[in-house]
């Protein structure tokens, strides 16, 4: 496949990342190749420890690369990360607890210096997208964890980055919370027409969401298989019984499986 | 209150005991009397001396209690030297040596904070200074502060600084500890998610200070507060001691001197009913601080 440099977002070059710790240098990523381009929702999906999570910190600027290239918009990690080029959404909703969940969504904003008006606007319209509207003043403690997962999307969303990167936002919580925030997320990526890259371990989640999954697998962190989803854009929930479905699921637990098998060798 | 009733109870135990107890310890000083009287003196006779001596070895709380009231509002308003009649508190009043201890109090506590509170932010962001202030900061504390607080007045008296500072600075001296441990602690609780955060926002060190780790050490600074302010109070009124310039310090001194061991014992609750007092202020600065920070307290 090619693709136009215009539309890449983000590029990976043989990209490799060794963490030096007292039992000896633990690989962490290597050889990682891959481009995502403007507006595509990319899924990472493998076993702990096969460095998706650290792929996507790579990507933040949390985590340095020993080896290779990686570009952001064209620009380094760091200078993107200075661009606020992306928002983030960690594992846990991790909202400051002292604050409302206005005052949370309102903090990169404040660190940014928008308005207080702009400010106001914002929130108001994020919270609506997250179909958190009326919860401004109320603290974490008081939402749900679902809820809370929610407001953290909105705060990553508030100051409109074209990059989200989310590193299993939904991985503590149940099945049932899990597929409506999925069905949500789906509907704000339309609206909002961000490129996501998006960490987790669950097969359906990772084939109902993406546009392209990236199989990885651990020692050494690496990728195994990149699969372009044939699915259609709009995507209710029955369409994980499709045959179409369960033929890219199937697709990936191959690839989970190689990676496994290889790694056992 | 619903701690009202369990409260009362101990408060009750306690000046039962307090009572007994003034019999035994008193006593002796009774029948020497009796003796020298060439007299016999019953229990009953004993029990009621006992509890309104001039100068018991323990008196009894109502003792305590009268010589309060005395020492305060009937001194005041009665009193040759007192507000009422020359427009200045007495300085025979309990009201004047506290406003005495108090006000060293609060100056040596702000100072302490303040200089805690600095230390610990050098601490968590100079890696210098990490390394070398906290050793220090503990051997302070180990040097007994009654024999180092006559040194600090004579060495700030011989550079001209006299009055209330001297007694300021030995209270900062043991009120600064708590603070530096606590906001050193507190300064650092952020954990690694909410540092990453801050970073995914390229955020400046003062936002990460002002809307990290400040907000996130304050459970931690009131609860050094709350020792730091008490630690004050032990501290002014060890600096009055040697300085012998009014405070309840002095009352102590000056009650043990002349034997008017009741005095002793309403000074001494005095300071702790000045302490109780200002921790808690500070519980209810706390308490609505954390409120308002939807943290439950």
């Amino acid at each position: 496949m090619t693709q136009t440099p215009t539309s890449s977002v983000i590029q990976a070059q043989d990209l490799g990342l060794t963490f030096q710790t007292n039992d000896g240098p633990v690989h962490a990523l290597k050889d990682v190749t891959l481009t995502i381009n403007k507006g595509e929702f990319v899924s990472f999906i493998g076993p702990s420890g096969c460095g998706k999570t650290t792929f996507l910190r790579t990507i933040a600027d949390l985590e340095q690369p020993t080896a290779g290239t990686l570009t952001v918009n064209g620009m380094s990690p760091s200078e993107a990360r200075k661009a606020r080029a992306y928002g983030y959404v960690f594992q846990a909703a991790g909202l400051y607890p002292w604050r409302t969940i206005g005052g949370n969504i309102k903090l990169p904003l404040e660190i940014m210096g928008f308005s207080k008006a702009e400010q106001k606007e914002r929130c108001a319209r994020v919270l609506e997208l997250v179909e958190l509207a009326g919860f401004e003043k109320k603290f974490p403690w008081q939402l749900s964890g679902g809820m809370q997962q929610r407001a953290s999307i909105a705060r990553a969303l508030a100051f409109d980055a074209d990059i989200l990167l989310m590193d299993e936002p939904f991985g503590a919580l149940d099945e049932i919370v899990r597929d409506r925030l999925n069905e949500e997320l789906l509907k704000l990526w339309a609206r909002t027409e961000k490129t996501i890259g998006f960490v987790t371990h669950s097969i359906p989640e990772a084939v109902y969401l993406s546009t392209k999954i990236v199989v990885m697998s651990p020692r050494p962190g690496r990728i195994t298989d990149i699969i372009e989803s044939p699915l259609p854009k709009e995507r209710p929930l029955d369409i994980r019984d499709s045959q179409q479905f369960i033929d890219i699921a199937h697709r990936v637990r191959e690839g989970l499986r190689a990676g496994y098998d290889e790694a056992a060798e | 209150m619903k701690n009202a009733l369990p409260i009362l109870t101990i408060v009750v135990a306690i000046l039962a005991l307090w009572y007994v107890a003034v019999i035994p310890m008193n006593a002796p000083w009774e029948r020497n009397q009796a003796a020298m009287r060439g007299d016999q003196i019953a229990f009953s006779q004993i029990v009621t001396n006992t509890m309104n001596q001039d100068r018991p070895v323990l008196p009894a709380p109502h003792q305590v209690v009268r010589e309060m009231w005395n020492s305060t509002v009937v001194e005041e308003f009665t009193g040759r030297r007192g507000w009422w009649r020359s427009g200045s508190l007495s300085n025979r009043s309990l009201i004047y040596h506290g406003w005495v201890t108090l006000s060293a109090t609060m100056l040596g506590f702000l100072i302490g904070t303040g200089a805690g509170i600095l230390l610990a932010i050098g601490i968590v962001y100079n890696r210098a200074m990490d390394a070398s202030v906290m050793p220090w900061a503990i051997v302070s504390q180990t040097i007994p502060i009654i024999a180092l607080a006559p040194m600090i007045i004579v060495v700030l008296n011989s550079i001209g600084i006299s009055g209330i500072v001297p007694k300021a600075i030995i209270a900062a001296y043991l009120s600064f500890f708590p603070v530096v441990v606590g906001m050193v602690k507190g300064l650092r609780a952020p954990d690694a998610m909410q540092l990453d955060l801050m970073k995914t926002y390229s955020a400046s060190g003062a936002n990460v200070f002002s809307k990290l780790r400040l907000p996130t050490s304050m459970p931690f600074l009131f609860a050094s507060l709350k020792v730091g302010i008490a630690a004050s109070l032990v501290g002014t009124i060890v600096g009055e001691l040697p300085v012998q310039q009014g405070g309840l310090g002095v009352r102590l001194l000056s009650g043990s001197y002349y034997g008017q061991t009741v005095q002793i014992w309403a000074a001494l609750f005095a300071a702790a009913i000045l302490a109780a007092g200002l921790v808690g202020i500070v519980g209810m600065i706390e308490r609505r601080t954390l409120r308002r920070m939807g943290i439950a307290a």
